[in-house]
């Protein structure tokens, strides 16, 4: 086990320990002192629209069921039986009227509370179902910003608007994109995996330095594949998203931008315009889109929406989601070096229904498990852990962009251009917060 | 003796590009129908193919707007609106299998090494130029001191193009598609 005064040098200004990602103390460290108190997103309020609908998910490594209990309130309950401490809940989502244990039977109602014991009669004197301690336990606090559905279980801390902050824009982003207003889970679930630690996936997802080199096999295929040939529309997003991956380092450092927020939150904007992706001003189904969120919103709302250009916006430590293309990414830590991540998208009501088709497409490339992109980055999250593995190199650099950083008037720091590691440095200055403190670290990265 | 004897000829390393849909792989005589032997030789020939790594010649054997997919979830029922592990159309399939050429894929340094078992060949359904064939394969993937297996049921939209058999579409239900999975390089 490390000691405190260990932990808090193991992160430095411009580098950062190897044990951060490869010792398994740290990593149970992590899950009581980041994964047992921050606000965890736990799901979508469309995952569970009515009374009985549950979804089973983790808290870390802890099993619990996001649940419209029968008042149509969301909880978050352990899914464990108070019995014998079996796992109530076996499917991954479903409708029920009452949870049951298959071992002997306890029955819970739909918020945790005990319902029914058989052979009540035979346990001891002081056992009385109707303890609120006899239940499925409720995590402390459940609270949700606008249907994203997170879960602390720290009974006392920041609330969640506060843990947020400036990053609520992003929620904002995804649900204005919507003509009718509300957006919805839809179009099934990816689950990738790779051994290694869960940090160097979120570190990843905003790295603007290196699709041109880890992708170079698809931009370089995507580049050559002639126009001619016959597609029914499904793999078009995709050749566009590998095209625009190979775009030059001149391009990261001039038009792409990185934002860092308290509590290790980022996002990486202006990638993509629509026309650079979907060839939206073309595009007949993306004008028809246009036209129904306008008459919705009025021109000057849908032109302010559609400016809004973010890449992924990273809620640390186990959310990442992409407003503009309606994808979301649930980051599991599994061990120290195993990780699993599971990817959903959201359908945005009153869009064409083709709009929804492109979304799905577009996971099929950022998130399939056969993406031509996306295992070439699991490909870097194992030999990161091989090399890591290694005591030949004790310190791992991430100090690039660490004197031209700049502040952000929304009390962050961002990068003077995309390719900064500021978002590393932020997370990793939470990281350090949450470890040594108990809390992340309420000012941005230096 | 040896001289009378016409030596096989090997077939000519496919161009890298553009990679052009011809049927020159899997020939029939004419008038030959698509018999359950005859799919059955063509299935093996194509799982062939891949295990010797020859993804240009496997990429030959699809018809000019033929789709290739691997489901996400069992029994799905359409590849638009709910995610696939692969969807490929044409001209994603030939992005595809370049970049299975690229020395700069990554995600196959080191290459990996299949084996691939194909059985229970059925014809399904069956017109005088196109049927529907079922069978379940059995495919070990070895890569960096790791193997992996990988089971299901493939079914094959197969035409008669010409003097050959091309494939429509292909569709691969994994029995393990919706566990938690590390990259797909190689396909089914």
């Amino acid at each position: 086990m490390q000691s405190m005064d260990n932990l808090a040098s193991l992160v430095q200004p411009a580098r950062v320990h190897r044990s951060v990602y490869s010792d398994p103390a740290i990593f149970e460290l992590e899950l009581q002192r980041i994964f047992g108190t921050a606000w965890i997103y736990v799901g979508h309020e469309s995952q569970v629209k009515n009374p009985g609908d549950y979804f089973a998910t983790f808290i870390g490594r802890k099993p619990v069921v996001l649940v419209r209990d029968a008042g149509g309130e969301i909880r978050v309950i352990h899914n464990q039986c108070a019995h014998r401490g079996s796992l109530v809940v076996a499917n991954d989502k479903g409708n029920a009227d009452e949870f049951q244990c298959c071992y002997h039977g306890w029955t819970y109602h739909l918020d945790g509370r005990l319902k029914a014991v058989p052979l009540q009669y035979g346990y001891p004197r002081d056992f009385d179902p109707a303890n609120p301690k006899t239940a499925m336990t409720q995590v402390p606090r459940v609270k949700s910003y606008r249907g994203f559905v997170f879960a602390s279980e720290a009974a006392d801390g920041p609330s969640l608007e506060e843990f947020l902050g400036h990053m609520t824009t992003s929620f904002d982003d995804m649900i204005d994109r919507a003509p009718g207003g509300e957006i919805e889970i839809a179009g099934g679930v990816f689950k990738h995996a790779y051994d290694g630690n869960w940090k160097i996936y979120l570190e990843n997802l905003c790295d603007a330095a290196h699709p041109i080199f880890t992708h170079r096999s698809s931009i370089e295929a995507a580049q050559q594949q002639s126009d001619e040939v016959y597609s029914d529309g499904s793999g078009e997003i995709a050749i566009r998203q590998m095209r625009q991956n190979g775009a030059p380092y001149s391009f990261w450092e001039t038009q792409v931008g990185i934002w860092t927020y308290p509590n290790g939150h980022s996002y990486l904007g202006d990638y993509h315009d629509d026309s650079k992706l979907v060839a939206a001003l073309k595009d007949p189904v993306f004008r028809e889109y246009i036209a129904a969120l306008e008459k919705s919103k009025g021109k000057d709302e849908t032109r302010r929406i559609l400016e809004v250009r973010r890449w992924n916006s990273n809620i640390y430590p186990n959310l990442s989601f992409m407003s503009q293309f309606q994808q979301l990414r649930v980051v599991h830590p599994i061990s120290v070096n195993r990780t699993i991540v599971s990817t959903y998208n959201f359908r945005l009501k009153g869009a064409p229904e083709q709009m929804f088709r492109n979304t799905i497409s577009f996971a099929n490339i950022v998130n399939g498990t056969g993406s031509l992109v996306l295992t070439d980055d699991l490909e870097i999250y194992n030999r990161i852990r091989m090399g890591l593995s290694s005591e030949g190199a004790e310190w791992i650099e991430i100090g690039r962009g660490l004197q031209s950083d700049l502040p952000d008037a929304h009390g962050g720091r961002r990068g003077q251009n995309s390719t900064s590691e500021v978002y590393i440095r932020n997370m990793l200055q939470a990281w350090l917060g949450y470890m040594t403190n108990g809390h992340a670290e309420m000012r941005a990265a230096s | 003796m040896a001289k009378t004897r016409k030596r096989r000829r090997k077939p000519a390393a496919a161009p890298r590009r553009p990679i052009a849909g011809s049927a020159r792989l899997a020939r029939l005589p004419p008038r030959q129908a698509l018999d359950l032997r005859r799919c059955k030789l063509f299935l093996l020939r194509e799982a062939r193919l891949l295990d010797d790594g020859k993804f240009d010649d496997w990429l030959e054997l699809f018809a000019p707007e033929a789709w290739y997919w691997v489901p996400s979830e069992p029994g799905q029922a359409d590849r638009f609106e709910t995610v696939s592990l692969i969807n490929d159309d044409r001209r994603l399939l030939e992005t595809r299998v370049r970049r299975l050429a690229s020395p700069r894929m990554y995600s196959q340094e080191p290459r990996s090494r299949t084996s691939r078992i194909v059985a229970n060949v059925t014809i399904e359904e069956a017109t005088a130029s196109a049927c529907t064939v079922r069978s379940k394969f059995l495919m070990i993937e070895y890569r960096r001191e790791q193997q992996r297996i990988f089971a299901g049921t493939a079914l094959h939209g197969l035409v008669r193009a010409g003097t050959g058999i091309m494939i429509a579409w292909k569709r691969v239900d994994l029995v393990n598609c919706d566990a938690p999975l590390d990259g797909i390089t190689i396909p089914f």
